[in-house]
């Protein structure tokens, strides 16, 4: 070891400015983001609390603390009753059936064939066009007079003629019927999610490491026994993501509702965020509307510790 | 396996992928037939719908570009996307790397926090950020809009791009601080030029998530001149009671296909973004 | 110029000590070696003496200057990172110009300083190239011309060659040693592989869980072990250690041959050896086998060098000796080195 000391602090070298210090800029490049989702949802969240806890309305906008009564408001109208019951219904209903449809189509897309940028072009459009103007095409869809649909099931017999299967009228009314009206609403649902569930489904299936399916092929695994064992355990992970994702899109969705009935007809497609708009904003009744919003946080945590459960859980090889 | 078998599964597997893509494309095909469909042959409900009964017109075209303020919505919603853009660029590229590089146990709690965001709708925040947008006197302008969509966006960009960032090895970082490059000018000169494929999905991203947005638009705007495509569309190709039909298809056929196509392009990252690049 | 001091430097992550205590200085114009296993410490070392890593204790100083906290730009360092680090998106040409950019040299001096490193690395003619473009090799000297641009007055390596093929990684090794001899720059380099520090060192350090070992030239480290350590992880196959009571008798396998062929004018020490397994690798060959009564066997190995063509077989006993004079001894409980030669 050489003699020589280490040098005196005369001769001390710099500690460099700001730009190097690893902990300071880390944490001077990140406030920005902290600061808008703080004020931009952290503060709304409380003020939606504080609203749905005072009697606040357009008119009045001024906070006055009056306790749970727009809660319990809430619970007794039979408007929000049957739009809480929508939200879950049709949520859980148009879901399960993307789930099941886009783990097919995923399979599908995972084979070769021609024309493949053009199929997936066309299967995403209801997710990569603005949702409302997609919805507007399933307007024309439903038409009372005017629709497509009707057109085909009247030039088939099915509709339109006595004794046909569905009916003498000359159209279905599937904004206007009660029971049309849920079906349609949970029709376009699954129409709008099923592209973004079956690309999520896609990236999970074509990451199973192919030596996995193989080795299980040359042990005399049947292609069903490999699904079955293999293949929906291993995606379990990422489609519980995809459905879970999808159950949030749903569950909050006002665009549907609004753009297709607006809720009706009587109130009977109304779902939770649209009865929020009609009451809040549209009805000027604030805290009743933070209420009614209110009610689907519960729901929407626990989607968010599922999904956080489950991506730590997805790291599939 | 027989040929028989095989063309039948070959068959099997043409006719699925047909009848999705029919499922998906559906209402878009209506709206290019309805953009070009004479009123008349639009609205004979004995015509078949299918063809075109009369030959087609480019009324509703004209009708839209020129006697409605669709160009305005166009403009409008471009504005605001841009300035969108801008905002979320600034904010979650810094952030991204700061998590991606730097933060060691509280970023990881930081980063799922940013993501968790994700579960406050907008129809949670949109009366207490409607009252919020007219304390600050904005109701009716874009400026509530170019306000508030950043607090979708930044999320998901900043998710997207920590990804990106990630995938970017740590010792190009260390060489070019070695080289003589502070901490920041290695991130700025160095790591942000090999970004640019990510910087362009979070534009992209950007871009088409403040287009889509209806929510917000619908509740800060009602002034027909102020709004934006996703709402505009939808609310005021109404001529009294009834529907321009034809125009509004119009409307929304050339506000959904430029957006479509372009993301399609970015979906793989898009996905990626999703899945926490769980899934690589 | 050149000179790096170490004083009692060590680094935390959480509980764990990566390093623990470490003091070192370098020679001027020295090849110095980090040598050890995974998880010694070695890179971590390295990386503070460049400053991407803060030390959480000590002082270290460049040059007579304290650079302890200092950021690395401000330190007259280069390094070759074991993946060599290139920028992908430059030319070779922009590569090796941008540590004279990144401090401001004019155009003209840069193209003139950038032209004499790729001269000194015979990569003259891959200027216009792209990273991507070149093959391992290549890539290696770009990451050295690079690192020599700048003149620096320490030059720190971690394990340039390992991500190179086995047969361009020995001439590789031999010109980085030349060219190291010729500028004279001191030069710290990591290396797992023993044969490379071996072959490339003025002086080794070996270090393990964080601590130095011993600091010593190729012959002082390999003849003359500071402990256990050292002993078995220089050396392949690693010598040989016989249970002693307390202590630890240890003889390297070149130095334990048939009787017959020791030379010993100091002593000898003979054991019957039961062979168990002969490997022939051309040069020299390999006899594993047992020591002592059936009950304490111990194993052992033996290399013969190729010239001795004694025949053997396995499951026979042959008398075999150590001159005293190589005999090592160390301390059973702490693995020091005790006494040993002829003593």
């Amino acid at each position: 070891m050489s003699g020589q000391p280490v040098s005196s602090p005369a001769v001390d070298g710099a500690r460099g400015g700001i730009q190097d210090r690893e902990s300071a800029l880390a944490k001077l490049m990140i406030a920005p983001a902290i600061l808008v989702i703080t004020a931009m949802i952290g503060v709304p969240f409380v003020l939606a609390i504080l609203y749905s806890l005072s009697d606040a309305t357009t008119g009045d906008p001024s906070i006055k603390i009056v306790g749970l009564r727009n809660f319990r408001a809430a619970l007794a109208d039979p408007v929000f009753r049957i739009s809480l019951w929508n939200t879950v219904f049709f949520t859980l209903v148009s879901q399960c059936i993307v789930v099941l449809l886009s783990r097919l189509l995923a399979t599908a897309l995972l084979k070769k064939f021609r024309g493949k940028w053009l199929v997936r072009f066309l299967i995403m459009l209801p997710w990569t066009a603005p949702i409302s103007l997609g919805v507007i095409g399933w307007l024309w869809m439903f038409d009372s007079i005017f629709s497509p649909i009707d057109w085909v099931l009247r030039y088939v017999g099915l509709l339109g003629a006595p004794g046909a299967l569905l009916g003498a009228g000359t159209n279905l009314y599937y904004l206007g019927v009660p029971g049309l009206a849920i079906s349609s609403i949970i029709l376009v649902d699954v129409w709008r999610i099923l592209p973004l569930a079956t690309v999520i489904q896609l990236a999970g299936l074509s990451s199973i490491p192919r030596d996995l399916l193989e080795a299980a092929e040359v042990d005399g695994a049947t292609p069903w026994r490999r699904t079955l064992m293999i293949t929906i355990p291993l995606t379990l992970p990422i489609t519980s993501i995809a459905f879970l994702f999808g159950v949030v899109f749903t569950f909050t969705d006002l665009v549907v509702v609004y753009v297709l009935t607006r809720g009706g007809p009587v109130h009977m497609t109304q779902v939770l965020s649209s009865w929020t708009f009609f009451k809040g904003i549209e009805g000027g009744d604030l805290a009743q509307g933070a209420a009614i919003s209110l009610f689907m946080f519960p729901v929407l945590a626990s989607v968010a510790i599922l999904i956080l459960r489950t991506a730590r859980r997805t790291e599939v090889v | 396996m027989t040929n028989v078998r095989k063309l039948a599964g070959r068959g099997g597997l043409y006719a699925l992928l047909a009848a999705f893509a029919f499922f998906g494309a559906f209402p878009f095909y209506w709206m290019v037939i309805a953009t070009f469909k004479t009123d008349h042959d639009l609205f004979s409900p004995l015509n078949n719908p299918f063809l075109f009964n009369e030959p087609p017109t480019l009324d509703h075209l004209k009708n839209l570009l020129f006697e409605t303020h669709f160009h305005t919505y166009l403009t409008n919603t471009l504005w605001v996307g841009l300035a969108v853009v801008v905002i979320t660029l600034v904010v979650a590229v810094p952030a991204a790397y700061s998590l991606a590089r730097w933060a060691r146990g509280w970023g990881e709690m930081l980063g799922i926090g940013i993501f968790l965001t994700y579960l406050v709708p907008p129809t949670i925040l949109f009366i207490p950020l409607s009252r919020f947008t007219s304390s600050l006197g904005l109701q009716e302008s874009l400026w509530s809009l170019i306000l508030v969509y950043p607090t979708f966006t930044i999320p998901f960009c900043t998710w997207l791009l920590m990804g990106f960032f990630k995938t970017i090895p740590k010792d190009i970082e260390e060489q070019a601080m070695i080289d003589g490059l502070s901490r920041f000018g290695a991130m700025w000169k160095v790591v942000l030029p090999l970004s640019i494929s990510g910087v362009l999905t979070v534009v992209v991203f950007a871009f088409t998530l403040s287009m889509h947005e209806f929510i917000y638009a619908l509740t800060f705007i009602s002034v027909s001149m102020k709004k934006t495509v996703s709402i505009g569309v939808p609310t005021e190709l109404v001529r009294g009671d009834v529907f321009q039909w034809g125009s509004l298809m119009a409307g929304a056929l050339i506000a959904s296909l430029p957006v479509a196509v372009v993301y399609t392009f970015f979906l793989d990252r898009f996905v990626a973004g999703f899945t926490m690049g769980a899934v690589k | 110029m050149g000179c790096v001091e170490i004083r009692g430097i060590s680094k935390l992550f959480g509980t764990v000590r990566a390093v623990d205590h470490v003091d070192l200085a370098t020679n001027e114009g020295e090849f110095l070696v980090l040598l050890g296993p995974s998880g010694c410490g070695k890179t971590t070392l390295l990386r503070m003496i460049a400053g991407i890593e803060e030390p959480t204790e000590g002082e270290m100083a460049i040059d007579g200057r304290v650079v302890t906290n200092m950021p690395p730009r401000m330190r007259d360092i280069a390094m070759v990172f074991q993946s060599y680090a290139l920028y992908p998106h430059m030319t070779v040409y922009k590569n090796i110009a941008f540590p004279l950019r990144a401090r401001g040299v004019e155009k003209g001096a840069v193209r003139k300083k950038v032209e004499w490193a790729a001269g000194m690395f015979k990569i003259g003619r891959l200027l216009d190239r792209k990273p991507r473009e070149l093959s391992g090799g290549e890539r290696q000297r770009v990451a050295l011309a690079r690192a020599m641009v700048r003149e620096p007055s320490v030059f720190l390596l971690d394990e340039p060659l390992s991500n190179l093929d086995a047969l361009l990684r020995t001439s590789a090794r031999e010109e980085l040693r030349q060219f190291q001899r010729r500028v004279g720059v001191t030069t710290i380099y990591v290396t797992h592989d023993q044969v490379e520090a071996m072959g490339l060192g003025d002086r080794i350090v070996v270090m393990s869980q964080g601590k130095i070992r011993q600091i010593g030239t190729p012959m002082d480290i390999y003849q003359w072990p500071a402990d256990t350590f050292v002993a078995t992880f220089v050396g392949s196959p690693p010598m040989n250690l016989l249970d002693q009571g307390d202590t630890l008798l240890g003889f390297r396998p070149e130095t334990f041959l048939p009787a017959d062929a020791v030379e010993g004018s100091e002593g000898v020490l003979t054991y019957p050896f039961e062979v168990t397994y002969l490997e022939y690798l051309g040069a020299e060959r390999l006899v594993y086998g047992n020591v002592g009564e059936k009950s304490h066997a111990r194993h052992v190995v033996s290399r013969l060098p190729g010239s001795l063509t004694l025949s053997l077989e396995a499951g026979k006993t042959y008398p075999f000796a150590v001159a005293l004079r190589d005999l090592r001894r160390f301390d059973k409980k702490s693995g020091l080195f005790k006494g040993g030669g002829a003593s």
